[in-house]
């Protein structure tokens, strides 16, 4: 653990545990109108868990994990051209709860294509494979927390949920964070997008404002004039505590 | 009235989706992009420890296998450190060893493999020592919210006993839910887990 420790014992301030999880925001396991979580959901109650050692740390990532060109879309998988489609930066910061930016921490994103097809082979949507475009990407944060990646905006993609549902134009993000209680995959989704009201993987979600912060606003300060528009991304993991009280202050 | 608190709200969580591994595999999704990829190899040759194989299917509420899961692992290594700057024990960890893993199950037979080192124990809270365990971390379409789990090992029955995480599980029948099953074959040791989504062996879970 991180101990920050003044010249007087008065003042010890450990890095302690992770702020509990808001289960009133997150989407809960079992939502009905999003048909596979019905078989896919736990019936039992979570047990909840006092952090150790094993929930405090996690993985580490550092440049020789990646490729110099793996933030890139636009160009990672170009093979006698650029991929076709509209151009766009999505960039943002990975902070926590308290508001610090989370650094060097791993970030992943998939997505489909301008078409809204996936280079899966599970994928048989009858939109085509676009030959320069794979559909990944990741980046570690910087110092500060913040990352960047270049991509195509992904058109919206047909899925068997009820007979006519469309998923909104949607990047899939993996965020780290410096311990596996953060863990967090989600959906960054466009502003604008009249399909995001009516999706049943975004209604998972019960708190509104959870939703709305998932929505991407067009940043025109962070396009590129004559090149891109940018859309930005902010990321939030969950905060940490100090354990102050779990020692004894002088004079208690 | 009282001051706002003013904390940010943690991103919510979403679905990783049945293409889950073009980001996260893409070599299981059926492409080759990055030079390296992520895998299901925990260790490295020069890790220190008993080489083992784990082994598993997890299964939704009807009993059918999930095919398009996601797993990842995290792990101490054999002296029980894990490779984090926060783990302040004063012992070695090996440079290949960064005791994470991304695991895919197969599309066809929803079987998963690990392969890694057997972690040794990790320092508890107050004081205890918990017995060997590997956490897991569950993700899938039809999955909101990934799902925390533990794997501990069968051939460990007296450390499982003490084990302070284990002891919390009120109904003693869950415990044998985390709990591998050591087996030899072909000269390998095989750990069998197989986690159960939903139902009436449903797998513990945790909110941690």
């Amino acid at each position: 653990m991180t101990i920050e420790r003044s010249n007087s014992e008065r003042t010890v301030r450990m890095a302690g545990e992770y702020f509990q999880r808001d289960r009133n925001l997150q989407p809960p396991a079992y939502t009905p109108t999003y048909k596979t979580s019905v078989t896919r959901s736990p019936q039992k109650a979570l047990l909840s868990l006092e952090q150790s050692l094993s929930e405090l740390t996690g993985p580490v990532f550092n440049h020789n994990d990646l490729g110099p060109l793996d933030h890139d879309m636009i160009l990672n998988y170009a093979k006698d051209g650029e991929p076709i489609g509209q151009r766009i930066i999505v960039h943002g910061r990975v902070i926590d709860e308290s508001g610090h930016g989370v650094p060097n921490t791993l970030v992943e994103a998939w997505q489909a294509n301008a078409g809204g097809r996936y280079r899966h082979k599970k994928d048989t949507y009858l939109a085509p494979i676009d030959p320069n475009f794979g559909g990944c990407g990741r980046c570690l944060t910087d110092d500060e927390g913040y990352y960047f990646f270049r991509t195509i905006k992904p058109g919206p993609y047909p899925w068997r949920n009820y007979v006519n549902s469309w998923r909104p134009a949607h990047i899939h993000l993996s965020v780290f964070g410096p311990s596996f209680t953060q863990r967090l995959i989600t959906q960054m989704y466009f502003e604008g997008d009249p399909l995001i009201d009516i999706c049943p993987i975004v209604k998972t979600i019960p708190d509104e404002d959870a939703i709305k912060r998932l929505v991407a606003p067009l940043d025109l300060n962070a396009s590129i004039p004559l090149d891109c528009r940018a859309y930005k991304f902010d990321i939030v993991l969950r905060g940490r505590r100090s354990t102050l009280f779990e020692n004894r202050l002088e004079g208690n | 009235m009282v001051q706002p608190l003013n904390y940010f709200k943690e991103t919510a969580s979403q679905t990783a989706g049945p293409y889950v591994h073009i980001g996260l595999a893409p070599d299981y999704a059926g492409f080759d992009i990055f030079e390296t990829n992520f895998s299901n190899v925990v260790a490295g040759p020069d890790t220190k420890g008993e080489r083992i194989k784990i082994e598993g299917r997890v299964f939704d509420g009807t009993g059918a296998p999930v095919r398009d899961v996601l797993i990842e692992s995290w792990q101490a290594n054999s002296d029980g450190k894990y490779s984090h700057p926060e783990d302040t024990q004063q012992k070695p960890v090996e440079k290949d060893f960064r005791g994470w893993g991304r695991i895919c199950s197969d599309f066809e037979t929803g079987v998963f493999t690990i392969e890694t080192i057997k972690p040794g124990p990790v320092p508890g809270r107050n004081g205890k020592t918990q017995a060997p365990h590997i956490s897991l971390w569950i993700v899938a379409r039809g999955i909101n919210i990934g799902l925390q789990t533990r794997l501990y090992f069968s051939d460990e029955t007296a450390a499982n006993g003490e084990d302070q995480v284990l002891n919390l599980i009120e109904q003693e029948d869950r415990r044998k839910t985390l709990i591998a099953q050591r087996s030899e074959r072909d000269g390998e040791t095989v750990y069998s887990f197989d986690i159960y989504l939903q139902g009436d062996n449903e797998t513990v879970f945790f909110d941690v």
